[in-house]
């Protein structure tokens, strides 16, 4: 039993993902699609722009990490790959953490990467735009945790995309509140510290619980 | 030791539903046996197979495991090689990437000579690099079943319907494959719908649903 599994089946992922292009792709256009959209909803007040960015960033990047949450065991499951994950010698526990991250590899890492075009966008000043990113970078990885919980625990069911939404969305308030609230305290002049530390603290918590979660989930749905 | 059963069932229950599938099940399987199993369709095969490879918990009943010495701290799935009706090959993956993935899974040693080596054996070396997604049933088939020549090591194989959709050569290589196991001292647990070739592959015929009282 090795960690090394954890990046086998994440590179299988991410190898799956670059066959298919542009589902790929699907979450960082719809985060760019999204939050550019704003102005022409709220209107072209650079002033006000500026001042709901970072709520409309993080709204966005929540949204579209929920956005691939349901495809991330469907195709494992149906097509027999995830009872051979749960017979696998190696710890299913690692195995659902590779699947996190490659989800994560795939949803978050875009999304941080353009952010900054979207903070430009809205006219941020640059020390809130690295501030927003910082917090994508701590918030991030925890949606994709705590996404796959609801998404082994839906498995096999029907309506299962709308029941991942109920289960995970009000798990990832708290990720959402502090992400976009030391931003607020960044352009406000207050320390963002305990926004981030808060974040840091959910990223270890998550890290730490949601992999045996997902796994217990995992093997629940393939027993039923 | 050879006449220690690798595995003893006992009291074995399943059910679907509110229905029982089987109750009161008593089997064992001992290391070079081939144990058949028959039964109408939905007279509860696959679940049996999946009780018996741990995807499922039986309602009732037990699955007691030979410890050899060196086994004795080993989870079942370290003995147990399980292909189940649904082959666990990636559409978008080349055969050969599908299976090093599975290989590795088990903690197999999934180097491509070797993944290789076994897609020759069961005559798929030739669409190696092809996707999965263009081969067809039978080609899958036999693309899952070349695991069990990366686990030949396994204690007991737990196939369900390992001849689907496989052609009259498929058949014979699978045979070989089962004879070959069945020598070195390993176990079969199977269903299959074809009657089995008798003369090379002594079977112990275990029969569920209302035939089985008769």
């Amino acid at each position: 039993m090795t960690a090394g599994i954890l990046f086998t089946v994440a590179a299988r992922d991410l190898k799956l993902a670059r066959r298919r292009r542009i589902e790929a792709l699907l979450p960082v256009v719809f985060f760019v699609v999204a939050a550019s959209l704003y102005p022409f909803g709220v209107g072209p007040e650079l002033q006000m722009l500026r001042e709901i960015a970072s709520g409309i960033v993080w709204v966005c990047a929540l949204l579209a990490a929920m956005l691939s949450l349901n495809t991330l065991y469907v195709s494992d499951y149906a097509d027999g790959s995830l009872e051979q994950m749960v017979l696998s010698r190696e710890s299913l526990v690692l195995i659902a953490a590779g699947k996190a991250l490659a989800h994560w590899v795939l949803t978050g890492l875009p999304l941080i990467l353009a952010s900054p075009l979207i903070g430009l966008f809205f006219g941020m000043a640059s020390g809130t735009i690295a501030v927003m990113t910082l917090t994508l970078l701590l918030g991030t990885p925890v949606l994709s945790l705590l996404g796959s919980v609801g998404a082994a625990l839906t498995l096999g069911l029907r309506s299962g995309g709308v029941l991942i939404l109920l289960l995970v969305l009000p798990l990832c308030i708290p990720v959402l509140i502090f992400g976009a609230g030391a931003v607020t305290a960044f352009d406000a002049g207050l320390s963002a510290q305990g926004h981030l530390s808060l974040l840091g603290a959910l990223l270890l918590v998550s890290g730490l619980g949601a992999p045996w979660a997902t796994a217990a989930a995992l093997r629940i749905s393939i027993a039923s | 030791m050879p006449d220690l059963p690798l595995l003893q069932v006992s009291g074995l229950a399943c059910r679907r539903g509110a229905d029982w599938l089987f109750r009161d099940l008593n089997f064992s399987v001992r290391p070079g046996q081939l144990v058949w199993l028959r039964g109408h369709n939905g007279s509860g095969k696959t679940t049996l197979l999946r009780a018996v490879s741990g995807l499922t918990d039986p309602d009732e009943g037990h699955l007691i495991w030979a410890a050899s010495s060196h086994a004795a701290h080993e989870p079942r799935s370290q003995r147990l090689v399980y292909v189940g009706h649904l082959n666990a090959m990636k559409d978008d993956l080349t055969v050969c990437e599908s299976l090093q993935f599975i290989a590795r899974l088990h903690g197999q040693d999934g180097s491509r000579p070797r993944v290789l080596e076994a897609l020759r054996l069961l005559g798929m070396h030739h669409r190696r690099n092809a996707a999965v997604r263009t081969l067809s049933q039978g080609q899958r088939r036999r693309a899952a079943l070349a695991r069990l020549v990366l686990e030949s090591d396994a204690a007991l194989w737990v196939l369900d319907e390992p001849f689907d959709a496989l052609d009259i050569a498929g058949i014979d290589t699978v045979n070989g494959l089962l004879k070959a196991h069945l020598a070195r001292g390993g176990s079969v647990l199977l269903t299959s719908h074809l009657p089995l070739d008798a003369s090379a592959l002594p079977a112990t015929e275990l029969t569920l649903g209302p035939e089985a009282a008769a």
